[in-house]
C-alpha cells in the first residue's frame, strides 16, 4: 500500500507535520517494504490560497492510496475523496510510528474533514 | 464628491460620523454603508427600504462531456478553484475570484458561467437622504464584489458618503479607492494610533487627501495628535467621551437628534472637507 504522510523532515524519523496542505514535506512510503521518497512541499507552505487543494493533487498524481496526517480541511478532503484516498487524521509522533500504527490497524479513517477551512 | 470614512481600528466611530454628517447636510446626499460584513448605519438612520437585489459573482461549471482534461484551467487559476484529478475536474466555487481566466483558456468550450451568491444590496431612503447598504451572505469570505455593487449605486452630482469597513485589507481598499476624500476616525489610544498609522499608509498609497476625526478625544494620551502633526494630517473634529452621546448611540439615535447643537459642528466638518478636497483638485 502506498502511504502519504505529512512530515516536518525528509525521512522516516521525522515528526508527522500536523498541517496537511502546508506540511513542510510529503513522504510517500511503501507500507510493506518501508521504501520511501519525499517531496519538498515549500511551494504550498508559502501558497497564497488553496494549499490543501494543491497538496491533495500531488498525492493523487503520485498514486497515494492512504494519507496519514494531523489536520485535514474541507477543500483538501474534497480532492482526496474524489481521488479515493483514505484519510487518517490526528496522527502524531514520527513517520515510522505512524506507518507502524497503520500496519497494525490502529488508525481509523475519517469520513469528513476534521478542521474548518481557513481564509 | 465622494467622501469615504475609514479608521484602521474598528469601533472608533465611523458610522457615528458618517450618519451624523449625512443627516446634518440634509439634501443632495446619499449614504452607502460599505461595511457589508456588519452593516449598521441603518440602525441609526431607520431608512425605508424600497428595493432589494441579490448579488452573485461568476464562477465556472464544467461540462464533463466536452472537457478533454487538458488542465489549462487549473494551471491558470491562481486560487486553486479548479483542479483536474485523474478523469474528473473539481471546482471550488468559494475559492474563485471570478477573474475569468479559465473561460479564456478553455479551447473546448467546456466551461459555462454559473453564479455564486455573495449577498444582497438594499436601497431606500430617510426623508431626503438616499440610503444603500450591502449584506454579505453568511459564510461568504469575499466582500469586495458586494462592496463594488453597493458603490455602483452612487449617483453623479450627489454628495456620496461611504461608511467603509475597518482594517486596511481588500474590503477597505474596495470602499475607499477612487473617492475624493478619506476621513479617518480614530481614538487617542495606543491601539487607535497603531491601526490609524496602517490606515494612513494605505490612503497615502492611493493618493487620496485625508483628514482626522478624533472620537472620545478626552481619553487616552496625546500620541495621536503628535502623529497627526508629524504627518501633516489635519484634525477636523474632536468628539468628547460624553455620556449623552453614548446613551444616544445605545438607543440607535443620532447625536444631532439628541444634541442639535452638533449639527453646526458636522456642517463645519463638511466645509473643511470641501476645502481640503478642492485644494487637492486645484493642485491636480
Amino acid at each position: 500500500m502506498k502511504l502519504a504522510i505529512s512530515a516536518k523532515g525528509m525521512d522516516l524519523d521525522s515528526q508527522v507535520d500536523p498541517r496537511f496542505g502546508r506540511a513542510a514535506y510529503l513522504l510517500f512510503v511503501d507500507s510493506d517494504t518501508l521504501a520511501f521518497e519525499y517531496v519538498d512541499n515549500a511551494a504550498n507552505v508559502n501558497a497564497f490560497k488553496g494549499a490543501g487543494i494543491q497538496t491533495a493533487t500531488i498525492l493523487s498524481d503520485r498514486g497515494a492510496e492512504v494519507l496519514l496526517t494531523g489536520h485535514c480541511g474541507p477543500n483538501a478532503f474534497k480532492v482526496l475523496a474524489a481521488a479515493k484516498i483514505k484519510v487518517a487524521c490526528n496522527v502524531s509522533g514520527t513517520v515510522r510510528d505512524a506507518v507502524r500504527s497503520y500496519v497494525e490497524g490502529k488508525l481509523t479513517f475519517v469520513t469528513n474533514a476534521n478542521v474548518e477551512g481557513q481564509w | 464628491m465622494i467622501i469615504s470614512i475609514a479608521s484602521g481600528k474598528g469601533g472608533t466611530g465611523k458610522t457615528t460620523v458618517a450618519t451624523n454628517l449625512a443627516v446634518s447636510i440634509e439634501s443632495g446626499v446619499e449614504i452607502l454603508d460599505c461595511d457589508v460584513e456588519e452593516p449598521n448605519a441603518h440602525l441609526f438612520l431607520h431608512p425605508v427600504i424600497e428595493h432589494k437585489e441579490s448579488v452573485a459573482v461568476v464562477v465556472p461549471e464544467v461540462d464533463e462531456e466536452k472537457c478533454t482534461l487538458c488542465g489549462k484551467c487549473a494551471e491558470i487559476c491562481q486560487f486553486k478553484a479548479i483542479v483536474v484529478l485523474g478523469k474528473t475536474v473539481l471546482t471550488f466555487p468559494e475559492m474563485c475570484h471570478s477573474c475569468g481566466g479559465c473561460f479564456e483558456v478553455c479551447s473546448e468550450n467546456a466551461l459555462s458561467e454559473t453564479g455564486r451568491l455573495v449577498g444582497t444590496v438594499e436601497k431606500g431612503h430617510r426623508n431626503g437622504l438616499d440610503f444603500v447598504h450591502g449584506r454579505l451572505r453568511v459564510g461568504e469570505a469575499m466582500s469586495p464584489p458586494l462592496i463594488s455593487k453597493v458603490r455602483s449605486f452612487a449617483r453623479p452630482g450627489m454628495l456620496t458618503i461611504i461608511d467603509a469597513p475597518p482594517g486596511t485589507s481588500c474590503p477597505v481598499i474596495a470602499a475607499i479607492k477612487g473617492t475624493d476624500f478619506v476621513m479617518m476616525v480614530t481614538e487617542p489610544t495606543p491601539f487607535g494610533l497603531h491601526d490609524l498609522k496602517l490606515g494612513v499608509e494605505a490612503v497615502k498609497l492611493l493618493g487620496i487627501p485625508c483628514g482626522l476625526v478624533i472620537n472620545r478625544s478626552d481619553i487616552g494620551d496625546d500620541k495621536v495628535r503628535e502623529y497627526a502633526e508629524q504627518e501633516d494630517l489635519p484634525i477636523l473634529m474632536e468628539i468628547p467621551f460624553d455620556r449623552k452621546i453614548a446613551e444616544a448611540y445605545s438607543r440607535g439615535e443620532l447625536i444631532v437628534e439628541v444634541m442639535p447643537e452638533w449639527k453646526e459642528k458636522f456642517l463645519g466638518l463638511y466645509d473643511q472637507i470641501k476645502e481640503l478636497a478642492g485644494r487637492e483638485e486645484a493642485r491636480g
